[in-house]
């Protein structure tokens, strides 16, 4: 599926999927390198998403009819794309206590133990399908629908940046402080965004993260060496 | 090297540093904040001999009341706040002088909500993603992240060029906005159009839709006849630009403004062009907004229009960016 569509007089939607797949997400990755690689007149961004990849470009520069021409192009060059191996990243995450306050109730609405829950939630490799809503934030699928709970009723005014939550069947992290409905179940200490930092997002569409349960302590020693800029996330060659 | 020119005697409702906006990092969630109205930023700028990007102060419905700590030229464009000089009114989309001690406040708004001070060498902040743009929810860019507060100093960059050079310089009667009596709003339809009932579609581009009270910096609710949906109003998440026009479950229409977040979930029935965002956002909460359909081919034509005109006032006044 390559279905191209105006969005406004700055942007060119194309769609390459119907539903969240693996496959839809790899050719999206493909031609947003492509897009990156051939760095086309008048295109400003691009934002890609579980099934499409939005274009914001410059009617100055670009109008259009020719940007279209222009992307039907990329198109033909797509399936000759190879795509650099994707990577891990582990989230080291404190679970449960004050750091996950809804680690319990997640556990009671599933008859799990605590230990239960955080050995599913960590297990799993998570793809990163896209990043968006806020800074930082990353749209992961991939969660055992055994530990899968409807949000908060009553969301929470201020959930700490790195909180660890999940809501139905998706988990996510919380990059900063906002208000929030989700089921928090740990915090990592470290930075998912950093607006000071040459690279301000850790994260990136396309790569994959596993959550590394680490203890309280583990957590302030981790946490200090984020502080003082000296942690580096580990990371590995992910392998289908 | 930077001046401090301003102090804030007053913070006003919302004054914020802006300028065009933090591009080229939607992809990863960031948000682009910016001027809300961007014609009026860039007008102010040129005026006072700034590049247009440069960033300035936003001012919204009730303004600041700021001292002036150096000589230095200032213009006030966008909305009509009525702008006073130590008491006196001063006009807007003009470039005037302000000495040392001088008071600016404002008064009643007349014309429109969003007004913008440019001043000669552009506010300075540190650079945040590329843009001083202030984005609140992320406490980023701007004066500390956060909107302007009583005691605080902003800097600008020192003049290299004497002030007489950018003074008297004013935008031609025939190009200042009218934004109360502005026509209809045009609008892109789609991406989502055919989640809508046909009768909606014509339903938005034949009645009249009101600002609400739930109005601010990310998107404007409008209230109106219901618009609706085929199959539901949740879409996957998916990208949301400046003037898409979202449509939850309950029908009511949403315009996603400056601060709007990078993704959305909601279906998404039309997109305003760019050169009306500004008039869009101009309206006060309760007035009226009635949207009309053009093809992508005529709001680009306008688009670049656009740009010439403001090619052309920099060169009027002798700049070239």
């Amino acid at each position: 599926m390559f279905q191209i569509s105006a969005y406004g007089d700055t942007g060119l939607r194309i769609q390459f999927g119907e539903h969240i797949s693996k496959e839809t997400n790899q050719q999206i990755r493909s031609f947003c390198m492509l897009l990156e690689k051939e760095k086309i007149p008048g295109v400003i961004e691009w934002i890609p998403t579980y099934t499409a990849v939005t274009i914001v470009y410059d009617p100055c520069t670009v109008l259009y009819k020719a940007l279209i021409i222009q992307m039907e192009k990329l198109q033909n060059r797509l399936s000759a794309m190879e795509l650099p191996p994707a990577e891990i990243m582990h989230i080291p995450v404190c679970y449960g206590g004050e750091k996950g306050p809804d680690l319990a109730t997640v556990a009671n609405l599933h008859n799990l133990d605590e230990s239960q829950v955080v050995s599913t939630h960590s297990s799993a490799e998570y793809l990163i399908y896209m990043m968006g809503f806020i800074p930082g934030f990353a749209y992961l699928g991939g969660m055992s629908e055994e530990i899968a709970t409807p949000r908060l009723e009553s969301p929470r005014s201020a959930i700490p940046a790195g909180s660890v939550g999940i809501a139905g069947e998706q988990t996510g992290i919380y990059p900063l402080e906002s208000p929030g409905g989700w089921q928090i179940i740990g915090r990592t200490p470290i930075k998912l965004y950093d607006p000071n930092s040459l690279s301000p997002i850790l994260l990136r569409a396309g790569n994959y993260i596993r959550f590394i349960p680490i203890s309280e302590e583990e957590y302030e020693v981790i946490k200090q060496e984020v502080d003082e800029g000296t942690y580096i996330p580990y990371v590995e060659a992910f392998e289908e | 090297m930077s001046n401090t020119i301003i102090e804030v005697v007053k913070p006003g409702l919302a004054t914020s540093v802006q300028d065009l906006g933090r591009t080229g990092f939607q992809q990863y969630g960031v948000v682009v904040a910016g001027a809300m109205d961007s014609f009026a930023l860039q007008v102010g700028n040129i005026l006072v001999g700034n590049p247009r990007g440069a960033a300035g102060l936003e001012i919204v419905i009730m303004g600041p009341e700021l001292r002036i700590l150096e000589d230095t030229v200032i213009a006030i464009c966008g909305a009509d706040l009525s702008p006073k000089l130590n008491g006196e009114r001063i006009p807007g989309w003009k470039s005037i002088v302000v000495r040392k001690g001088q008071i600016i406040t404002f008064g009643q708004p007349q014309d429109g909500a969003y007004a913008y001070i440019a001043v000669a060498g552009g506010i300075e902040t540190p650079v945040v993603m590329g843009s001083r743009s202030t984005y609140t929810k992320a406490a980023i860019g701007g004066f500390k992240g956060r909107y302007l507060q009583k005691g605080d100093h902003l800097a600008s960059r020192p003049l290299n060029i004497s002030l007489g050079s950018v003074t008297g310089r004013g935008l031609s009667q025939e190009f200042i906005p009218n934004y109360k009596n502005a026509e209809k709003i045009r609008v892109i339809t789609g991406p989502d159009q055919s989640a809508f009932e046909k009768s909606s579609i014509e339903q938005l581009l034949s009645s009249s839709y009101k600002v609400s009270a739930q109005s601010d910096r990310m998107g404007y609710r409008l209230e109106g006849p219901e618009l609706n949906h085929v199959d539901g109003a949740d879409i996957l998440s998916d990208a949301v630009l400046a003037g898409t026009i979202q449509v939850p479950a309950n029908g009511q229409p949403i315009i996603l403004l400056a601060d709007r977040q990078t993704t959305g979930g909601y279906t998404r029935i039309a997109t305003v062009i760019s050169i009306d965002l500004p008039f869009v956002a101009q309206k006060f909460t309760g007035s009226e907004l009635q949207f009309e359909a053009v093809q992508v081919e005529d709001a680009q034509m306008l688009y670049v229009e656009r740009e010439r005109l403001l090619k052309k006032i920099s060169l009027g006044a002798g700049q070239v960016d």
